[in-house]
């Protein structure tokens, strides 16, 4: 039926919070998300009210989910690390010791790199367009129409777009190279002509 | 996780701030709390983590067209609310709700209390066909019937009568898509979402059963985007029609088509080739048609006729549209006209480009002779684009304000009212602010009004009931006691 009454996101761990309501607005823990995007720090750096600090208590002790929780948790043990280089807007690399199973772009939150995210993973925007390099395009799953459908839209597409949120960590993507399309201050040099919204 | 003992500030602002502290700290008017403008605000006190940001907005609610622009039926596309959020709880972030700029306070006053101000206030009007008959009943804009699903507080009063079985929507863009999309769902569907009570109501009687998408130019040039045409031909209640010429045109030109237009062009084929469902709900696809009249009976509606067009090359993007002298009738009740937003100036002091509809600037830099005035989102270079697009266009406003606070050219050093100031000074206009914890406090309501009938949210659509709730206070009641 209609994709957008359902959850589509790749992984149902998130399901709780993904759901069609817009209860998660009230969901505290994303008030570990830093709006300092970019140069986000880790979570438990932030800056948080007492409220919130309790909240998040009964968040982690009711056991719920929240988008990222599982990506903030460290590799336990050495055969699960996934390196990342991340190659940010201004060109720096930047390797992450991520893990099987990370999504890229709540990684990339972890540790503080520039990708947005606006739509939280759920396949509905395009702020989390990466490249991909290093020969490892062809070893990720294949985009799904959906996610084409977005590419479509996203300023800068090159033949190895992705979108992050629909890359997950596994043992075969070792010391894959996400670059991150970098903003110039003239959009649209490539001709791309921005469709309505 | 664990939580770990918060670090001291200081290291936070060594390892995440680009920017020193200063003495006095920037302060920022934002106009218009969407995406534009909480971006602009996010990306300003992530450079500058001193800053202090005032956001004004003329409803008592925030986030703009995320929360009356986005589809009911499209609930991830609002999570971005989250992040917008956090950022509202910050110390040094405000915001003001139901202060209309332009007319509780002026532009000129804002900037005498604020070093900059940054317009984001969108595009809040429609565009006009100017052909006959477009006044009146049941001709309204797709702007506004979103509005009406989404909860406006002035078009919750629209009314539109669905009784007709043909509706006609001239444009082809994803407004109009998601219109059409809208006007098909079975209401069922519907509601689950955060749609509103009345237009949910009207719906569920709504005897529509075809939806004309029109167009001036031809399948080629459509504007609407794949990710929105893909979910309408995924309503297993309706067919997508399209005419066998316009079929043809599509197989000629498939080979030859750019990445994004031929995924939509073969989505358009293999929709167009389906077998029509005869127990379904039409949506129809009409090409190179331009409306010349609305014909009523007695004032209602009964038609559209449409100048038919020719293409020079109707596979070239740029083609020329050559009208004929053929007319097209297409009989119907309700005519939304889909063609366009346009911002307008919200203060007489602002420059304006009539013919662009937008704030002549340079990389958001307002051509004005007033200091530290800058644009951002749709107002600033029109109303195209997604959410990336309003979000990098953010970012390069507020790299232009950082540019000219180091260059020199805002001076922080000046003396401005306080924060305490600016609210004592709307009071003096009988405006008493809504805060952002008042704003929860209105969103807990809709979340509590929701809950009872089965929704994620029953949005409030009167001003006055966002305000009792906000303020905890019966303004009825206050009306009356006045009285």
């Amino acid at each position: 039926m209609l994709r957008n009454f359902t959850c589509s996101t790749q992984r149902p761990r998130f399901s709780t919070i993904m759901l069609p309501s817009l209860s998660s607005v009230r969901a505290k823990p994303t008030e570990s998300y830093s709006p300092l995007r970019g140069l986000r720090p880790p979570f438990w750096l932030w800056r948080i009210s007492s409220a919130t600090r309790r909240h998040c208590r009964h968040f982690h002790s009711s056991a719920s989910r929240w988008i990222g929780e599982y990506e903030h948790q460290d590799p336990k043990s050495e055969d699960e690390v996934v390196n990342v280089i991340y190659i940010d807007k201004k060109g720096n690399r930047i390797p992450v010791r991520g893990k099987v199973g990370d999504n890229v772009l709540f990684l990339a939150h972890r540790y503080g790199i520039e990708m947005e995210g606006a739509c939280e993973g759920s396949l509905a925007c395009t702020t989390c367009h990466v490249y991909v390099g290093g020969g490892f395009f062809d070893k990720l799953k294949p985009a799904v129409d959906e996610e084409e459908d977005l590419l479509d839209m996203a300023p800068f597409l090159k033949e190895n777009s992705r979108l992050g949120c629909q890359i997950i960590l596994t043992k075969e993507l070792e010391g894959i190279e996400l670059t991150l399309p970098s903003i110039t201050r003239n959009f649209y040099v490539d001709g791309h002509v921005p469709t309505p919204h | 996780m664990r939580l770990q003992p918060a670090r001291p500030l200081s290291l936070l602002r060594r390892f995440y701030s680009s920017e020193i502290s200063r003495g006095n700290p920037l302060r920022v008017a934002i106009v218009g709390s969407g995406p534009a403008g909480f971006y602009s605000a996010q990306y300003l006190i992530k450079n500058l983590h001193d800053a202090q940001v005032d956001m004004f907005e003329k409803y008592p609610v925030p986030f703009g067209l995320v929360r009356f622009g986005v589809a009911p039926d499209h609930p991830e596309v609002k999570n971005v609310i989250h992040s917008f959020t956090t950022t509202a709880k910050l110390e040094n972030f405000r915001f003001l709700g139901g202060v209309c700029v332009g007319t509780t306070i002026t532009v000129p006053e804002l900037l005498a209390r604020y070093h900059a101000v940054i317009l984001a206030y969108g595009a809040g009007k429609d565009k006009f066909l100017g052909i006959p008959g477009e006044s009146g009943a049941n001709v309204m804009s797709a702007r506004e019937i979103v509005g009406w699903y989404n909860g406006l507080p002035e078009d919750a009063a629209l009314n539109p009568d669905l009784s007709s079985p043909t509706a006609v929507i001239i444009g082809q863009g994803n407004v109009a898509v998601d219109v059409a999309r809208i006007l098909l769902t079975p209401p069922d569907l519907l509601a689950k979402t955060d749609i509103t009570q009345h237009a949910l109501a009207a719906l569920r009687k709504s005897r529509i059963r075809n939806v004309y998408l029109v167009g001036r130019r031809g399948p080629a040039q459509v504007a609407f985007t794949v990710r929105e045409f893909r979910e309408l031909t995924k309503l297993t209640n309706v067919n997508t029609v399209f005419s066998h010429s316009d079929l043809d045109t599509i197989r000629t030109g498939l080979g030859n088509f750019p990445r994004h237009r031929k995924r939509l062009m073969e989505l358009a084929l293999s929709s167009g080739e389906r077998p029509i469902k005869a127990d379904s709900k039409n949506c129809h696809l009409k090409f190179m048609l331009s409306p010349r009249k609305i014909v009523k009976a007695d004032g209602v509606i009964h038609a559209v006729n449409f100048t038919v067009n020719r293409m020079e090359d109707p596979l070239d993007p740029h083609s020329a549209v050559i009208p004929t002298d053929d007319i097209l009738t297409v009989k119907c009740g309700l005519v939304l006209r889909s063609i366009g937003y346009e911002a307008e100036p919200v203060d007489k002091s602002l420059p304006f480009d009539k013919s662009k509809h937008l704030i002549p600037n340079d990389q958001g830099r307002v051509e004005s002779p007033a200091k530290g005035l800058y644009c951002s989102g749709w107002i600033k270079r029109g109303p195209v684009g997604v959410i990336l697009t309003t979000m990098n266009d953010a970012y390069e406003t507020v790299d232009s304000l950082l540019d000219d606070l180091k260059a020199g050219l805002i001076n922080v050093e000046e003396r401005k009212p306080s924060r305490e100031a600016v609210v004592e000074f709307l009071r003096s206009r009988q405006c008493d602010p809504v805060t952002f914890p008042e704003w929860e406090a209105i969103d807990a309501e809709e979340m509590k009004r929701g809950e009872a009938v089965g929704k994620p949210r029953e949005k409030l659509v009167d001003v006055r009931d966002m305000i009792s709730v906000a303020k905890k206070v019966d303004l009825d009641l206050a009306h009356e006691e006045a009285l």
